[in-house]
């Protein structure tokens, strides 16, 4: 407990493609953040920025760009980028500030905006970069690496399209009165099935849309949040680990995974390893989990986060699925918010938006979506490059 | 006559008749490397920083594959009308490593299974006024 901080509210920017300023996005996320905390942003005395890349100056300086918008107010001032983890790595350094007694008080942001279609490396003849390399050399796009991660469930543990559906089916429903989700709309095995193939075996509606949005938390330390709140949220865990040499899983934008030919595999594989450092931190084990919001990219890639953060053992999350253990009303609801399949990606928003849902799921202010009791929940999050990201809020 | 036929990419493949990846090795703790490593060596538990280069098994199994039914953004640099194409992780057993190529041309998707042996061939992967591009793909053995 003496490392918790509180989450003392939480905000967001609806999902979608807007076509606004990213600023905008996060300053909605901030003003709703601060009103659900009762903190005047006047008072905040650290800012931790998200990083979005495409948004050219601004978004490299994401903590200031917002601090600006919001009213230069001399506060203390970080900004981060993970990749899709971003948002986790903004948690983790105002958690730090808060922990090492710098600040009392501090707002995480992170918006982004999205262009249309399959995300895209940085323009230019960029020999030297693998990101550009595996476009140019492979067209290995991003769901070219969930797709890999789907046929190998198949032919590991004898998944099949309809599993791969079931997952859509789910989320597309637990979205359906989500009011930052993207798509509210509830499709059938069969429309998913008759979705156009992108990926073979993943189609159009399994796999994650590129999108806008924003998400904002404050965060306290236990102190000032009881003077508050008798009953305050809080973050008991913020695992951003990075990969264990070799890392033998095959990763985005890599060509090749690491030789494991010297050197052996370690023994917790590096997606395992993310809500593992989270569970050691917290003191907390799968076991003692209400409901988790996971990084579903593709439809399939949520069944391997089942396995990663340790809701059942590998080969067993098809099982966990069809049995509805992951559905609404089930023992351990995955997803809740309608993940990325209804939200689809704001990169740098992203980690920070599957907080807020635990936050409002954990308060039971999750309207229409409700987990009944929820006392403990995860997120689980993978950034490009070797970023892990996970967060355990309880109440 | 064709074009001249140049590698998409220079020194990270050879181009006799039977084409290898060129990987890099650590001298020190011997740990293979591809793309090259030529700095610093990414076993934490080693210190080396000169390397060798080595040519890379030029078989392996099938880890995992799938077919790009939707057109890549640039840098891909796609045919025109656009073809659908085959990207496969291969497994090399002498070095543990799973290496990415597509799949060559003229290969049925249907046909490929994971644990199936390929091998390494080089085809063109785009051209343009003045060359073809050269680039390695993983086709069956005996396919
Ligand atoms: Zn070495």
């Amino acid at each position: 407990m003496a490392k918790d901080v509180a989450i003392l509210g939480v905000g967001m920017h609806p999902w979608g493609k807007w076509g606004k300023n990213f600023v905008e996005y996060g300053i909605k996320a901030c003003q709703d953040a601060l009103k659900d905390a009762g903190v005047a942003w006047k008072d905040i005395q650290f800012i931790s920025g998200a990083d979005t890349v495409r948004c050219g100056y601004p978004g490299y300086v994401a903590g200031a760009t917002f601090a600006q918008a919001l009213g230069w107010s001399g506060a203390r001032v970080a900004s981060s980028y993970a990749a899709c983890a971003s948002g986790a790595t903004a948690m983790n350094t105002a958690r730090a500030q808060i922990l090492a007694g710098f600040c009392d008080v501090a707002l995480v942001v992170g918006a982004d905006t999205t262009p249309k279609g399959f995300l895209a490396p940085t323009a230019g003849e960029r020999r030297d970069d693998p990101d550009w390399l595996r476009f140019r050399l492979l067209g290995a796009t991003n769901p070219t690496y969930f797709a890999f991660y789907a046929r190998r469930r198949m032919d590991l543990y004898g998944a099949t399209d309809r599993d791969f559906a079931k997952v859509k089916v789910k989320n597309s429903k637990h979205g359906l009165h989500n009011p930052n989700a993207r798509y509210r709309k509830e499709v059938t095995e069969d429309e998913v099935l008759a979705s156009p193939m992108v990926s073979d075996p993943l189609r159009l509606l399994e796999i994650c849309a590129t999108s806008d949005g924003g998400a904002a938390v404050v965060l306290s330390s236990m102190e000032y949040a009881r003077k508050r709140t008798t009953k305050p949220i809080t973050i008991a865990a913020i695992s951003t680990v990075t990969p264990k040499y070799p890392n033998t899983i095959i990763e985005m934008p890599n060509f090749a995974t690491d030789s494991a030919a010297v050197a052996s595999a370690p023994e917790v594989a590096f997606r395992d390893s993310i809500a593992g450092a989270a569970y050691e931190e917290a003191g907390v084990g799968p076991e003692d989990v209400s409901l988790a919001e996971v990084y579903d990219l593709s439809s399939a890639l949520e069944l391997d986060w089942y396995e990663n953060i340790g809701l059942c053992t590998p080969g067993d999350a098809e099982r966990l699925l069809n049995d509805g253990a992951t559905t609404l009303g089930g023992r351990v609801p995955v997803n809740p918010s309608g993940g990325l399949s209804c939200f689809g990606e704001a990169v740098p928003a992203q980690a920070i938006a599957q907080v807020c849902e635990l936050v409002w799921q954990l308060r039971g202010q999750a309207n229409g979506r409700q987990v009944q009791n929820a006392k403990v929940g995860i997120t689980v999050n993978q950034g490009l490059f070797g970023h892990g990201s996970s967060v355990i809020v309880r109440r | 006559m064709g074009k001249t036929q140049v590698p998409a990419i220079e020194g990270w493949f050879t181009t006799e008749a039977q084409a290898r990846l060129l990987g890099s090795r650590c001298k020190k703790c011997r740990s293979y490397f591809f793309p090259k490593e030529a700095l610093f060596c990414r076993n934490p538990g080693c210190a080396g920083t000169e390397f060798e280069e080595v040519p890379l098994s030029r078989t392996g199994k099938v880890w995992s594959f799938t077919t790009n039914h939707y057109q890549p953004p640039a840098p891909y640099v796609s045919p025109d009308p656009f073809v659908p194409y085959t990207v496969a992780a291969v497994e090399l057993a002498q070095e543990q490593m799973v290496v990415l190529g597509q799949v060559a041309a003229g290969v049925d998707p249907k046909s490929l299974r994971v644990g199936m042996n390929v091998e390494l061939v080089l085809e063109t992967l785009y051209q343009d006024d003045k060359a073809e591009y050269l680039v390695w793909k993983w086709k069956p053995v005996n396919g």
